[in-house]
């Protein structure tokens, strides 16, 4: 504070007059100022009679002090108010006498509201005769001061401490400190500062206020909010499963049509047609009960088509191709196969549909007064008589005996309506299953196929009748519809045929079985093309064992094979005989090839080489001359070189010890020390744990895509042409109030 | 450590040789083998019995991807087994990094001329990155705009030299000092068509003032000449000076996050310390040479960094002065001008030595060092706000705008581009210490001179150390204590 004037610097003490300052004490000052007013204090009286004397006055007084050596320092001249000036013309009594301590404190004893212990206090004050100590000279007091301010910066500064830390250790430190929260926000933040300028702008804005859309506060319009609000998250979750659900399903049915479609079996979709059919029916039935006009239409549509097949001659076997097959089909399995498939046709075709309704219309006309609704069981027992249709003779004898035993009461027949139904059902889902499972036996079969191929093909040759003669034997439905067709080859009219409609309707009464040991029988009486066929449960337990049979065989060929192959290595390992020229030609090439070259021992020798060269050898330390003969052409006794003879330690075991196949060389390759780190860098510890950092993989080869993102995560983060603002004030207290509030859970202030 | 210890598996070429036949070895036999297993079936296995080809049938969802902006979605297995080798091939991912960092390292963005004498001091705009002011020792001033590379004002500020200049931090006005001892302040606005380029404020001082510096966030500014002062804007006389026993400062810094703190450097080599609540200084450090600048890191409150004519930086905490926490050496002449950058991880120094070198805060050598053959003495340099530039005025009359990342790319990247930036740069992290990395990640070009003057600092350097362990040998033991290279810089502490 050299500086500052000694005016000013004596005008501001007397203004603040801390304790401070009165400590130091400019006691030269305070003493001056006492000594003017003593001087002026002289004067009051004359003052008034003459002003210009007693300037001259003082003058001249002054003149005199200072020749009395008393006074060194003149006064700067004051400005201030003096005392003498006062306003009010009040004099204070005692003006002129010096103040005692003892004048300050007479007020003490009268004053009612100090306490004793300040009393004693001044009273002890009073009494004391001691002098003020001296005060510390001006550099010393100033750097206690600034000694005291430094330590309350520093105290002050140190409150940075925790968040210094902390952004030290922080894994990612995000620039400008403390951004905005992005995505969006309220228009009027941004435009805040921003005003319509240009007439394009305004425009804009004039048009933007029309049309009521949201300038200020939302950024969405009304409509819009409320399409966002419209589906929640948990909805939208729900509708999509189920949307997915429903995919689901649908790819899984179209699958399962199609598989059902590919299926070739003529038997599965005669028996998946019936289903239908007898679906179809139902509905049907039903149909007539709920819109009988309707179902009249749709009947007379049927019927329609039924009439015009019935009057075409299109499935009759009557055209120049048919007969033609008809000659073939002696000798032609196809052709009668063509011929069969035909009938079949014109018989699906011409077959009436019998329904209730139309049998309404039938008991309509043969009783002709019974115009009620006659119940659905007497359609049933009059399903019985239709013998035309195949479906209902099968129904029929069975029906007939139930309904023997059931006495013809109508509640039965009802509820025996139902029964039959259901025993239709299982028939048909026994006929089904019983296709599955065969369908995988031969699936089975054709799987065990390709190990049969692997056979020689003599064998092959041999096999190949029996084997025919086996599927045929296997699979039992494609040998009944042989035997079908065959049959109806031979079979040319109208008899046959019904007779094989009966075949059909006692296939419909039993199981498939049971169903083919009595076609075999029909078949039998037919002619001997068919080989006769032990029953069938006999014949499925033969086929098992003769593929079981087999399969021996094969695996034995099979191992036979591999031994082969493993015999010649180089050769390619061909089993046909064709081929073997062309294997004797590749293996000779191979050999040509590498005609010289044995690498296994080759390799076992390097090994050996390499092996002996990395053992110590023993160091011979024998002297010539020492307790022998000297001179030319001698050498040293056996006996003395082996006793100075020293063997070093054997060396620690190979890595490659136990690996025949491997070298590893543990010598220290100069190309690769190179690259190599030589000594343990600064801030890591132990070369522990420094390999491990050079162990763990960064890259996305290694790792997944969020780890990859997490350990490659950059240490700064700054914003592309953002400000980034000092610290701030503000920081501290977020900190304060982080570690304040959960001083249990530590403070995430950044990543 | 183990010399053959960390990083690459070793690998002998003969085994390897020996692992090529073997596989070879494997392979033909498997292709004989495979041969004679298929072969037979293509050839004469009946219609119905040919093997049916299942394909597994897989969700399109899974690999199809939505948009063509999309990643390709790639199903990965991360067996270990199947990626072996990940430590070579990762140390050769980052040799390469580093390569390609050194190729890419392109410093240089631009040179701003116009001014007709050495460019004495920068200011940085508070609020728009775009804008740099400089002041030159012809007493002009110039506004730049930085994005288009060019000058859009110039002002006669001052007679003589430009001293000093500030922006005000809301970033309407600044204010300039000159060797005419006034100091002005100006409308950050040019001046409208007719109107004459005339400061807003002019306070005519006793003094030549040589630097000056702005509150954070009063309308207070600091200056230094014969006295520290600190000004209240809306005054023309100062709210309080400070001497300390000295009658010339270079430099007066505020504290960007203590905002009541100042530090300055005086001509008795000393930096002191001052608040400006109290009446007077609070601590200031004698150093063996004088400090021409300090820079206050923006980040951390009581670090601060000053640039020696000792050729070195020291970096300080301001609680404790005995003893720098780092000195940062490398340039070979006299340090001039230092700043921080925003994020107060690094700084920037100017040197009479005609470079610029960057510094980490806590590393005693530079992470780089640019130069031309054209820049002459640096006189003042600038980090930009958005830690992506650093801005550099030099006595040859122009203004530098470098990168301060050397080989990073400018712009927008691509999240790709970011991912594979941030892989590679964590990559020469992990493998920083080994020898060739470290060796491509630290080369660098220097001029002739300057190459030569780091050797023989090293000689003398090495000469000095020699000397002084012989001298501590032949003495009694204690006598020459061992000091060490942060100790020795510092003279004193006065309180």
């Amino acid at each position: 504070m050299a500086k500052v004037s000694k005016k000013k610097a004596s005008k501001k003490k007397t203004r603040s007059g801390g304790a401070e300052q009165s400590n130091e004490g400019h006691p030269d000052v305070i003493y001056d100022d006492e000594k003017e007013e003593d001087a002026t204090d002289d004067d009051v009286t004359v003052e008034d009679e003459d002003g210009y004397d007693e300037r001259k006055r003082q003058k001249l007084l002054e003149a005199i002090g200072t020749l009395s050596g008393k006074r060194k320092k003149t006064l700067g001249e004051r400005s201030e108010a003096a005392v003498h000036m006062s306003e009010f013309t009040v004099n204070a009594e005692g003006e002129g006498d010096k103040v005692d301590l003892s004048d300050l404190i007479g007020s003490m004893k009268t004053t009612p509201g100090l306490s004793g212990k300040s009393k004693k206090r001044l009273k002890n004050l009073e009494q004391s005769r001691k002098t003020i100590e001296c005060p510390l000279s001006k550099q010393e007091s100033e750097r206690i001061r600034r000694d005291l301010a430094f330590q309350k910066v520093s105290k002050e500064v140190s409150h940075w401490k925790s968040v210094i830390r902390q952004n030290e250790r922080a894994e990612q430190l995000v620039f400008p400190l403390n951004q905005e929260h992005s995505g969006p926000k309220p228009i009027e933040r941004v435009v805040m500062d921003w005003k319509a300028q240009t007439p394009l702008e305004q425009e804009v804005f004039t048009l933007l206020s029309a049309n009521k859309q949201p300038i200020n506060d939302p950024i969405l319009t009304p409509t819009e909010e409320a399409s966002m609000k419209a589906m929640s998250l948990e909805e939208a979750k729900v509708r999509r499963a189920e949307l997915q659900k429903a995919r689901a399903l649908q790819s899984y049915y179209e699958a399962k049509a199609r598989r059902q479609r590919k299926i070739k079996s003529k038997k599965y979709h005669k028996v998946l047609n019936k289903a239908k059919s007898k679906d179809f029916q139902k509905q049907f039935d039903e149909m007539v009960k709920r819109d009988p006009a309707a179902a009249l239409e749709k009947l007379n549509k049927m019927e329609m088509a039924r009439m015009q097949e019935r009057m075409s001659l299109k499935h009759q076997n009557s055209s120049k191709w048919a007969r033609s097959k008809a000659i073939m089909a002696k000798y032609d399995e196809g052709a009668r196969k063509a011929i069969q498939q035909q009938l079949e046709v014109n018989k699906d075709l011409t077959q009436k549909l019998v329904t209730s309704l139309n049998k309404e219309e039938e008991e309509t006309m043969e009783e002709e007064g019974n115009a009620d609704v006659v119940p659905d069981f007497v359609n049933d027992a009059e399903q019985g008589l239709d013998f035309s249709n195949p479906w209902m003779t099968g129904k029929l004898s069975q029906d007939c005996v139930e309904k023997e035993t059931s006495n013809a009461v109508t509640i039965r027949a009802e509820e025996n309506v139902a029964e039959e139904e259901e025993v239709e059902e299982t028939e048909e889902e026994v006929l089904l299953r019983e296709f599955d499972n065969r369908r995988k036996r031969r699936q089975a079969q054709e799987a065990d196929a390709p190990v049969m191929l692997m056979e020689e093909e003599e064998e092959e040759e041999e096999n190949k009748d029996a084997s025919d003669k086996e599927e045929e034997e296997l699979s039992e439905f494609t040998s009944l519809f042989k035997g079908l067709a065959e049959g109806c080859g031979e079979a040319d009219t109208a008899a046959e045929q019904e007779k094989e409609l009966k075949i059909r309707c006692q296939e419909d009464e039993e199981l498939l079985t049971q169903g083919k040991e009595a076609e075999e029988e029909e078949a039998t009486d037919k002619g001997p093309v068919v080989p006769q066929h032990p029953p069938a449960t006999e014949n499925t337990q033969k086929t098992g064992k003769s593929r079981k049979r087999r399969k021996g065989i094969e695996l034995k060929q099979v191992l036979t094979k591999g031994a082969q192959v493993l015999q010649v290595p180089f050769a390619p390992t061909i089993e046909d005989a064709e081929d073997s020229e062309e294997k004797l030609d590749q293996r000779g090439l191979i050999k040509e090839a590498f005609a010289g070259d044995d690498i296994i021992s080759d390799f076992l020798k390097e090994k050996r080489k390499q092996e002996d060269a990395g053992k110590p050898k023993a160091v011979d330390l024998t002297l010539p001359g020492w307790g022998e003969w000297g001179g030319g052409g001698l050498q040293p006794s056996c006996r003395k070189r082996r006793k100075f003879r020293r063997k070093m330690t054997p060396p620690t075991p190979r890595k490659d010890q136990h690996l025949p196949g491997v070298i590893i060389s543990e010598k220290r390759s100069s190309s690769i020390r190179l690259h190599q780190v030589n000594a343990l860098p600064f801030p890591f510890e132990s070369p522990s744990v420094f390999e491990n950092t050079i162990r763990s993989a960064l890259g996305r080869t290694w790792n997944t895509e969020r780890t990859v993102k997490k350990v490659t995560k950059p240490k700064v983060v700054t914003k592309l042409g953002a400000i980034i603002e000092p610290m701030t004030r503000e920081e501290l207290v977020k900190d304060k109030n982080g570690a304040s509030a959960g001083t249990s859970s530590s403070v995430k202030r950044k990543p | 450590m183990q010399p053959g210890g960390p990083g690459i598996p070793q690998c002998n070429a003969r085994s390897s040789t020996l692992f090529t036949i073997n596989t070879w070895l494997v392979c033909s036999l498997l292709a004989n083998i495979f041969v004679a297993i298929i072969f037979p079936f293509c050839k004469r296995v009946p219609l119905r019995y040919q093997m049916k080809v299942k394909v597994i049938a897989r969700n399109p969802d899974d690999y199809v991807r939505e948009t063509k902006l999309d990643i390709q979605r790639v199903p990965r297995n991360y067996d270990p087994s199947l990626h072996p080798f990940e430590v070579s091939r990762e140390y050769t991912r980052a040799l390469n990094a580093t390569k390609l960092e050194r190729v890419f390292a392109k410093p240089f963005v631009a040179s701003l001329d116009g001014h007709r004498d050495g460019v004495n001091c920068m200011a940085k705009h508070a609020k728009s990155l775009s804008t740099l002011l400089s002041g030159s020792c012809d007493g002009e001033v110039k506004v730049w705009n930085l994005s288009k590379h060019e000058c859009v004002r110039t002002l006669q500020a001052h007679e003589g030299f430009v001293r000093g200049m500030v922006v005000r931090y809301c970033g309407t006005s600044f204010f300039t000092v000159g060797d005419d001892k006034t100091i002005k302040q100006w409308k950050m606005e040019s001046p409208g068509y007719g109107e004459e380029e005339e400061p807003i404020n002019t306070i005519l001082g006793k003094t030549v003032y040589t630097g000056l510096d702005h509150h954070q966030n009063d309308p207070v500014f600091a200056t230094c000449g014969q006295q520290v002062d600190i000004w209240d804007e809306q005054r023309s006389s100062p709210i309080r000076s400070f001497t300390w026993g000295v009658d010339s400062f270079s430099s007066v810094h505020f504290n960007p996050v203590e905002t009541e703190l100042l530090a300055s450097c005086a001509s008795d080599r000393s930096i002191v310390l001052y608040d400006m609540r109290e009446s007077t200084p609070l601590k200031k450090v004698i150093m063996t040479m004088r400090s021409n600048t300090l820079s206050w890191n923006p980040m951390e409150a009581y670090y601060f960094t000053c640039a020696n004519e000792d050729y070195n930086l020291y970096t300080y905490d301001m609680r404790y002065l005995a003893k720098p926490i780092m000195v940062h050496m490398d340039h070979v002449s006299a340090v001039l001008d230092v700043d921080y950058a925003p994020t107060g991880k690094e700084f920037v120094s100017a040197s009479f030595d005609k470079t610029i070198r960057i510094f980490a805060k806590d590393g005693g050598h530079s992470r780089e060092v640019y130069h031309t053959k054209r820049m002459q003495h640096v006189i003042c340099i600038k980090w930009s706000a958005d830690n992506k530039y650093i801005l550099s005025g030099s006595d040859e009359m122009n203004i530098r705008l470098w990168k301060a990342n050397a080989a990073e790319k400018l712009g927008v990247l691509a999240p790709r581009e970011r991912e594979a930036a941030n892989y590679s740069q964590k990559l020469k992290e992990k493998f920083q210490h080994h020898p060739q990395i470290r060796r491509i990640a630290r080369h660098r070009h220097l001029p002739k001179t300057i190459y030569h003057q780091t050797k023989e600092l090293r000689v003398m350097k090495e000469a000095r150390r020699r000397k002084e362990r012989n001298v501590r040998k032949h003495s009694k033991p204690g006598s020459v204590p061992v000091v060490s290279e942060k100790e020795k810089h510092v003279v004193t502490v006065v309180k």
